[in-house]
């Protein structure tokens, strides 16, 4: 037992651990302000003050919902599938943490760096929608269930549209590791000669993690609460806490795919200074002040709407910017050459 | 020509840039929110809250039980029972509001000839029983007593548009 704890193997297996809580615990309190900069942003928009009255400007508001939380009593409906209501929540939070192990957000600073994260997080943010469609059925109510369909078809629909953009990323880059994918920025962030693809990539990232205008799994005018109808007190704030994960994840995505993750911007040296996570967390919450700065503005689509702009536009003019960057790339003589 | 120039403005989201920034524009825009408990909005002189019984700056009751305000009420929200006094004016013995009967449509203030019963600046007056909502003549006294100094004042001031 000694010799096991003095072994190098138990050492790692502790650093491991010691790196994760230390994603993992900050992530979550930046889910928990995040609620409150929604409440902030859109109350701002609509001329009104937002929360402020727990704490100074409200900030510990975030707190006090968690505490409600807590203390509710969890209501498992009578018809529904007990183990299957029970596991649908941990599904949907477990994996939008489970995401962020291969997300660097700064020189190094990530948990586990594959050859093939952004497989990994396409995966993983693709398997989310079971955790979706497990809580529309097992609660047996025909408003979870029509939520987690539309659902389930929106993130598959959407899906491809972000595989093509990723794949435009990647033939600039030509690695799938996310930290290759912000080396290559060095000199110019992608942004720039990709910004149409940008744009694509943020509306999709809009229709993946079910945030307004595309919230129609959880319409509340027409489907109640959506998929999470039934759900009460901590499992209905795993849903949420997963959607607002994922509303990270799918910024800090955006910021490495295309606003050069922790580099500095423009390379200036003076801006070199400052510790690469300040910039990843900068640009993250810019994003994620886009996220909320939407969702103050568009009124909901229509679902026909989300399907044809989804299949009808986006599909094609994503997959013809596929086209156009690498025939520009062949053309030019310009494809990344790795080792 | 104009179909070119709208799909180049689809094409760069026009409209959706447009909303966006006037949301961006509002986000600077100073809130409107008054913070209820700790700050209130300004009552007009006619605002018709509570209701009150004056009396005269000697202490007198002004109502002269002339059941007119009983006879006004379309909640019949009011009973009055009177009989003469020993000096023989005529007062009332009984004046009972239901509170949870009144519309607050301000016709009984406006019936009164005496500007007795009147309709104070008051709403914050919620309570935990509906029996303490059935006002009797000392309560309604009562308020009025409390609320002479705004009542005397927005009279005055609406007495010119009256």
């Amino acid at each position: 037992m000694i010799d096991f704890l003095y072994s190098q193997n138990f050492i790692n297996v502790m650093f491991i651990i010691i790196k994760i809580i230390a994603l993992v615990v900050p992530l979550l309190v930046i889910v928990a302000f995040l609620t409150y900069a929604e409440r902030k942003v859109i109350a701002s928009v609509q001329l009104r003050k937002g929360p402020n009255v727990v704490g100074p400007f409200g900030l510990l508001q975030p707190l006090a919902d968690g505490l409600k939380l807590f203390s509710k009593e969890t209501i498992f409906p009578t018809v529904s599938n007990k183990i299957v209501f029970l596991l649908a929540p941990m599904i949907a939070f477990s994996l939008s943490i489970a995401a962020w192990a291969v997300i660097p957000i700064a020189d190094g600073w990530v948990i586990s760096n594959i050859n093939v994260g952004i497989l990994y997080i396409f995966a993983v943010s693709s398997l989310s929608v079971y955790g979706i469609i497990m809580a529309g059925w097992a609660s047996n109510s025909k408003y979870a269930f029509m939520g987690a369909l539309r659902s389930a078809a929106q993130m598959v629909s959407y899906e491809v549209s972000i595989g093509l953009v990723i794949i435009t990323v990647l033939v600039c880059v030509g690695s799938l590791n996310l930290s290759d994918i912000v080396y290559a920025q060095k000199s110019t962030w992608f942004v720039f000669p990709l910004f149409p693809m940008f744009i694509v990539f943020f509306i999709s990232a809009l229709a993946e993690t079910n945030r307004a205008p595309f919230d129609l799994p959880e319409d509340e005018s027409s489907l109640v609460g959506g998929y999470f109808t039934e759900y009460s007190s901590m499992l209905f704030a795993m849903f949420f806490l997963g959607e607002y994960a994922a509303m990270i994840m799918m910024s800090g995505m955006a910021t490495i795919l295309f606003l050069g993750g922790w580099l500095a911007p423009f390379n200036v040296a003076i801006l070199n200074e400052i510790p690469g996570f300040i910039w990843f967390a900068l640009k993250t919450s810019l994003m994620l002040f886009i996220f909320l700065w939407v969702r103050a503005t568009f009124p909901r689509f229509r679902y026909d709407q989300l399907m044809r702009i989804g299949w009808k536009v986006f599909l094609p003019f994503s997959l013809l910017w596929v086209v156009l960057t690498s025939g520009f790339l062949i053309t030019f003589n310009l494809l990344p050459v790795n080792g | 020509m104009k179909k070119i120039y709208r799909s180049i403005w689809f094409l760069f989201l026009g409209e959706l840039c447009l909303g966006m920034f006037l949301t961006l524009k509002y986000m600077f825009k100073k809130p409107v929110t008054i913070n209820y408990p700790f700050e209130k909005g300004e009552l007009s002189p006619r605002f018709r809250g509570e209701l009150a019984l004056r009396r005269y700056p000697n202490g007198e009751e002004r109502c002269i039980a002339c059941k007119l305000c009983e006879a006004v009420c379309p909640a019949l929200a009011i009973t009055i029972e009177s009989e003469p006094r020993e000096d023989e004016s005529r007062r009332t013995t009984r004046f009972d509001i239901d509170m949870t009967k009144c519309i607050y449509c301000g016709l009984c203030e406006e019936a009164c000839p005496v500007d007795a019963i009147v309709q104070g600046p008051n709403y914050e007056f919620a309570k935990e029983t509906r029996s303490e909502l059935l006002y009797d003549k000392a309560k309604l006294l009562e308020n009025g007593d409390r609320w002479e100094s705004v009542l005397s004042k927005n009279i005055h001031v609406d007495k010119q548009f009256k």
